[in-house]
């Protein structure tokens, strides 16, 4: 259905354009189809487009106008959006050019639109199963496609190496934060939570532990005895704790417990006293028992103002050696009285 | 050297090898470490004492080896990423050729720190080309001959293929296209993906 022009347009004009821009479509007067170029055909697979009106085959996304050959027209030069009606609703760029009066180029009062799949083109190349020879010599679809499968291929390979990273990091994160001979953390954990705990902002309670008689234990049982001791002390603090708190061996016999959330001063004295209770329990070695206790002084977060990491280790440690000139095996929490006279008033 | 190179050179001997003959190597070349990772560098002179080391364990010379390098690079399913990225160069085997001196700037493009051979073509008419291959260290024309040869039945062209030698890290190759399209060749389709 030509209509809208009394002179026969060229068609060395179409063949010329049909190798150029493989994607364009001659639209006449009154927006109707009379040329579309080979890969638009491939496009249109079902319906021979030409006597179509385009904006029945195309509907223009942005501007969004009605697609009408007065408003097309007057958007000639700038960039169309567009979007392929039917089952693929593949979306498309294109530009507007109007025939100049005369009609030899193209329909007197219509346009040439050049279309390109623009982003959209990796889907497109595989839902209407196009090769290279669908494009323009000059096009660079191509080599978009090869830059898309090289860069696939090579983040590929990068994430196969940052997952290989990963994993040895965690290892080593993981080694770098326990203490090797007992499984619990160390002191860079103990720090490193702590900082996370002061800065959140969040309550806890923090028990520092000095294992009693253990130096005795070592001397006269020998080493192993010794690491035996320590690791039946890990399994206990750790069976006394729930998952979240932290259970670190900052020394030889030296503990240091964190219990994110406590604030409630009597129930951080049951957790102590009942660990101390289960330390004094003989430890069999080597058909001998190894006799040991605990002392443990106690600082909670919720006391301060502004709790500070140093100024709570300095006061449970100032507890824990009232704990301990009261005698051992018990658990003393600090009052700032404490720090006066040191004496058994100091006990929790 | 780039790891993407020592990898696949490592590729090749397990794929082609097995497991066992890659250990073999690896004692040999007295590698500190079982697999190359890809987008790692390596010092050049590992690259060397690896194709030394396979070039012993198979009793093969070295020329040979880098030539069933080229060859596995292109017909070798596990590296099917590599044949499509190839097939991107041209419709023919004839364009694929004249894409060659735009291959380090292609890996330039995917890989920005890849370096590969500066190659050149030259075409003489009557489907007589000649190829040069510039590189820092010599043999990777045999690379080529062998991935020209794979390349060439992946098109299905019929051709002939004569490593001229070559000194100071310059290497020429002849290559005679005596029929683009001698058989069907494996289809490219652009839409497809490497698994």
């Amino acid at each position: 259905m030509v209509s809208g022009t009394d002179h026969t347009p060229d068609p060395n004009v179409y063949a010329m354009m049909d190798v150029l821009c493989p994607m364009h479509v001659v639209l006449d007067a009154s927006g109707h189809i009379v040329h579309a170029g080979p890969t638009l055909r491939k496009l249109l697979k079902d319906a021979s487009p030409i006597g179509a009106r385009f904006n029945e085959l195309f509907e223009v996304k942005r501007p969004h106008i009605d697609g009408t050959m007065a408003l097309m027209l007057a958007r000639a030069g700038t960039k169309l959006h567009l979007q392929l009606r039917g089952p693929q609703r593949t979306d498309l760029i294109g530009v507007l050019v109007a025939f100049p009066p005369g009609g030899t180029l193209g329909p007197a009062g219509g346009a040439m639109i050049n279309l390109s799949f623009g982003i959209s083109v990796v889907d497109a190349v595989r839902d209407f199963a196009l090769t290279s020879s669908d494009f323009a010599a000059t096009d660079l679809t191509i080599e978009l496609l090869y830059l898309v499968e090289a860069k696939t291929a090579a983040m590929d390979a990068s994430r196969t190496l940052n997952l290989r990273l990963q994993g040895a990091m965690i290892a080593a994160e993981e080694k770098a934060y326990t203490d090797t001979l007992t499984g619990l953390k160390n002191r860079r954990a103990l720090d490193y939570v702590l900082g996370r705990l002061l800065e959140g902002e969040h309550d806890f309670a923090l028990i520092q532990l000095d294992l009693d008689f253990f130096k005795a234990v070592n001397d006269t049982m020998g080493h192993a005895a010794g690491d035996h001791v320590l690791n039946d002390v890990a399994r206990i603090l750790v069976e006394e704790t729930r998952a979240d708190d932290i259970v670190a061996r900052v020394g030889g016999d030296e503990f240091v417990l964190v219990l994110p959330r406590l604030t409630d001063a009597h129930r951080v004295h049951d957790i102590a006293s009942r660990m101390i209770e289960r330390l004094e329990r003989p430890i069999p070695f080597a058909g001998q028992m190894c006799r040991i206790s605990g002392s443990a002084g106690s600082a909670l977060s919720c006391d301060y103002a502004q709790p500070s990491r140093s100024q709570m280790m300095e006061d449970a440690d100032i507890a824990l050696y009232a704990a301990k000139r009261a005698g051992r095996g018990r658990h003393v929490r600090y009052t700032p009285a404490l720090r006066q006279d040191g004496g058994p008033e100091g006990r929790s | 050297m780039h790891g993407l190179i020592n990898r696949a050179i490592e590729r090749f001997v397990r794929d082609t090898y097995g497991r066992d003959t890659w250990g073999q190597v690896v004692r040999r070349a007295d590698l500190s470490f079982n697999e190359f990772e890809a987008m790692l560098t390596y010092e050049a002179e590992v690259t060397t004492q690896v194709l030394d080391a396979i070039a012993q364990v198979l009793g093969r010379p070295e020329a040979e080896v880098l030539e069933d390098i080229g060859t596995y690079l292109v017909s070798h399913p596990k590296v099917e990423a590599l044949r499509r990225l190839l097939r991107f160069g041209g419709r023919t085997f004839t364009e694929f050729l004249h894409s060659l001196d735009d291959l380090p700037a292609r890996a330039r493009l995917a890989v920005s720190d890849l370096d590969l051979p500066v190659l050149e073509l030259c075409e003489h008419g009557g489907g007589f080309f000649s190829l040069t291959c510039q590189w820092s260290r010599a043999g990777f024309g045999h690379v080529i001959v062998g991935l020209l040869r794979a390349l060439a039945d992946d098109y299905g062209a019929l051709i002939i293929l004569d490593h001229k030698g070559g000194g100071g890290g310059c290497e020429a190759i002849e290559i005679r296209v005596l029929n683009t399209e001698h058989a069907t060749g494996r289809s490219f389709d652009l839409g497809a993906r490497a698994e």
